[in-house]
């Protein structure tokens, strides 16, 4: 029987790998929760500044400007969320599936409403509906300066948004399982509608979680675009902007953090309605 | 019975030139070769998911190069499944039929057939996420074969599985070919996979496809005829 030839090199000292591990998860912890702190703190801020406010804040948040503020937000970022998922589903879906000639030309062009400044996106929608032939079209149905400007200014943004989120969700779909769908007797739209989209359900979600939150915190293409009407294109960025500008400071920090607990209600009921509990599954 | 004559198929920059393989009715053919030797291009050639340059590809004398999927009533079992991750099994084993607009009756029927013949009764309510490798590939087999197609194509279904699921499954393939007369044609690299199964091995050997063995004396249904393919690449 041979011997068991000996080497002189250690066994790991346990104790120094477990200190490691408290250092290396120590150090994820600090680094990561001090910008979840930074967040908090801001909105602590606010609601401290707010309780030793004089003014009357209830009377400020419940006036007619605010309270269609608050109406004209929720149903303009639920439709630019719908027409965001409706357009970029089919962007997302043919970037990732098929290779074609100038396709990196249109990836770049769908950053584009990411990387420029909001105001310059709202310049140019204003530029773009002054001009034939979409003038003749903002002719016939008022546009610019009116209420579907807002939901137009949302979409530019929010839809480039939501076409990044896609793309990732059907990058990861494997094509196989389609490719089976369609030996099994599909056609492509059924393959796509039976296997790809139900597999896409949580990209989905997300997408849509993003584009809504986005149009709810879109103000520079509005304030160009659609312009700062009490009871016309207020939406809630807007309206701290006027109580802003006004010198109402402390309106606008009310309605800022009315901002925040809408939004953080309306992200968590999605999450719970649609995508069914609050914990992220593990990735497979 | 699988044909192909003066078939090319190109995949990037790879190509196949000039492939001309027959496959009886009713065979057991392995297809065997290197890895990257143009085996899958091959099968997903004949399934209707590879683009042809040139050639036919000829199934029960009907010619179905230009034929969608859906078209060919081909069974396809692909590497490691590619099971449906929000569909049930049961829904697995009916959605060919669904999309065949089969009564429910007859897809009942038809599910608890496959159900039984594969060994996955207790599984039909539940998804894809925590089976094991084996079950897996019984289901992908069970949703391949549940439309009765006369042709069926693997791509390396067992190559992921333990020894003793292996084995199991390899008698359950021999079993199924032999209960369902399905032409098969499997693509492996497993030399002893490949002898438990085949009627008929054909072997890519720098680019040629030459035939390894006779067509089992067992196989009732084999015909006979040349096999020859050629691989160029």
């Amino acid at each position: 029987m041979s011997a068991i030839p000996v080497t002189n090199e250690k066994a790991p000292d346990h104790r120094l790998v477990k200190s490691t591990d408290r250092v290396f998860y120590a150090g994820m912890v600090i680094l990561g929760g001090s910008y979840i702190v930074f967040i908090i703190a801001m909105l602590v801020a606010d609601a401290y500044f707010i309780s030793h406010s004089d003014q009357d804040i209830a009377s400020v948040l419940f006036s007619e400007d605010i309270q269609y503020s608050i109406r004209f937000s929720l149903l303009s970022c639920c439709i630019t969320t719908v027409l965001a998922i409706w357009v970029s589903v089919p962007i997302a879906y043919l970037m990732s599936r098929h290779k074609f000639f100038g396709q990196s030309l249109i990836d770049a062009i769908l950053d584009i409403p990411i990387v420029l400044p909001p105001l310059v996106i709202g310049l140019s929608l204003l530029i773009l509906f002054r001009h034939t032939p979409i003038k003749i079209l903002d002719d016939a149905f008022p546009i610019a300066l009116h209420k579907p400007a807002v939901v137009i200014a949302q979409f530019s943004v929010a839809c480039a948004f939501a076409v990044r989120t896609l793309r990732s969700t059907f990058d990861e779909i494997p094509l196989r399982r389609e490719q089976v769908a369609l030996t099994l007797g599909c056609s492509r739209s059924q393959a796509f509608w039976n296997v790809v989209m139900p597999e896409a359900r949580r990209g989905l979600l997300t997408a849509a979680t993003l584009a809504w939150a986005r149009s709810l915190g879109e103000f520079g293409p509005i304030l160009i675009f659609a312009g700062t009407t009490p009871q016309r294109t207020e939406v809630l960025p807007v309206s701290v902007h006027l109580q802003n500008a006004a010198g109402n400071l402390d309106a606008a920090v009310a309605v800022s953090l009315m901002m925040v607990v809408i939004a953080l209600t309306v992200l968590i009921l999605f999450r719970v309605v649609v995508g069914g509990n609050l914990t992220p599954k593990l990735s497979r | 019975m699988i044909e192909t004559a003066k078939l090319t198929i190109r995949a990037g920059d790879f190509c196949l030139a000039d492939v001309n393989v027959r496959i009886p009715a009713g065979v057991y053919c392995v297809l065997m070769g290197k890895t990257g030797s143009g085996k899958t291009t091959l099968l997903e050639a004949i399934c209707g998911l590879k683009q042809i340059v040139a050639g036919k590809i000829l199934i029960d004398d009907r010619d179905v190069t230009h034929l969608k999927p859906a078209d060919r009533g081909i069974g396809f079992v692909p590497q490691e499944g590619s099971l449906f991750e929000t569909m049930s099994v049961r829904r697995h084993l009916e959605f060919a039929l669904m999309v065949r607009k089969w009564t429910r009756k007859q897809r009942t029927e038809r599910v608890e057939e496959l159900a039984s013949m594969l060994e996955i009764a207790h599984l039909l309510d539940r998804r894809p996420h925590g089976l094991s490798g084996g079950e897996r590939q019984r289901v992908a087999l069970g949703r391949a074969l549940s439309f009765r197609p006369k042709i069926l194509c693997l791509d390396e279904p067992l190559s992921a599985l333990d020894d003793e699921t292996h084995e199991h499954l390899v008698g359950l393939l021999k079993r199924i070919q032999h209960d369902t007369g399905v032409t098969a044609l499997h693509v492996t690299h497993n030399r002893h996979e490949a002898e438990a199964l085949a009627d008929l091995q054909l072997r890519v050997v720098d680019g040629v496809v030459k035939v390894h063995g006779e067509p089992a004396t067992g196989s009732k249904k084999a015909e006979s005829g040349p096999q020859i393919a050629r691989f160029k690449q």
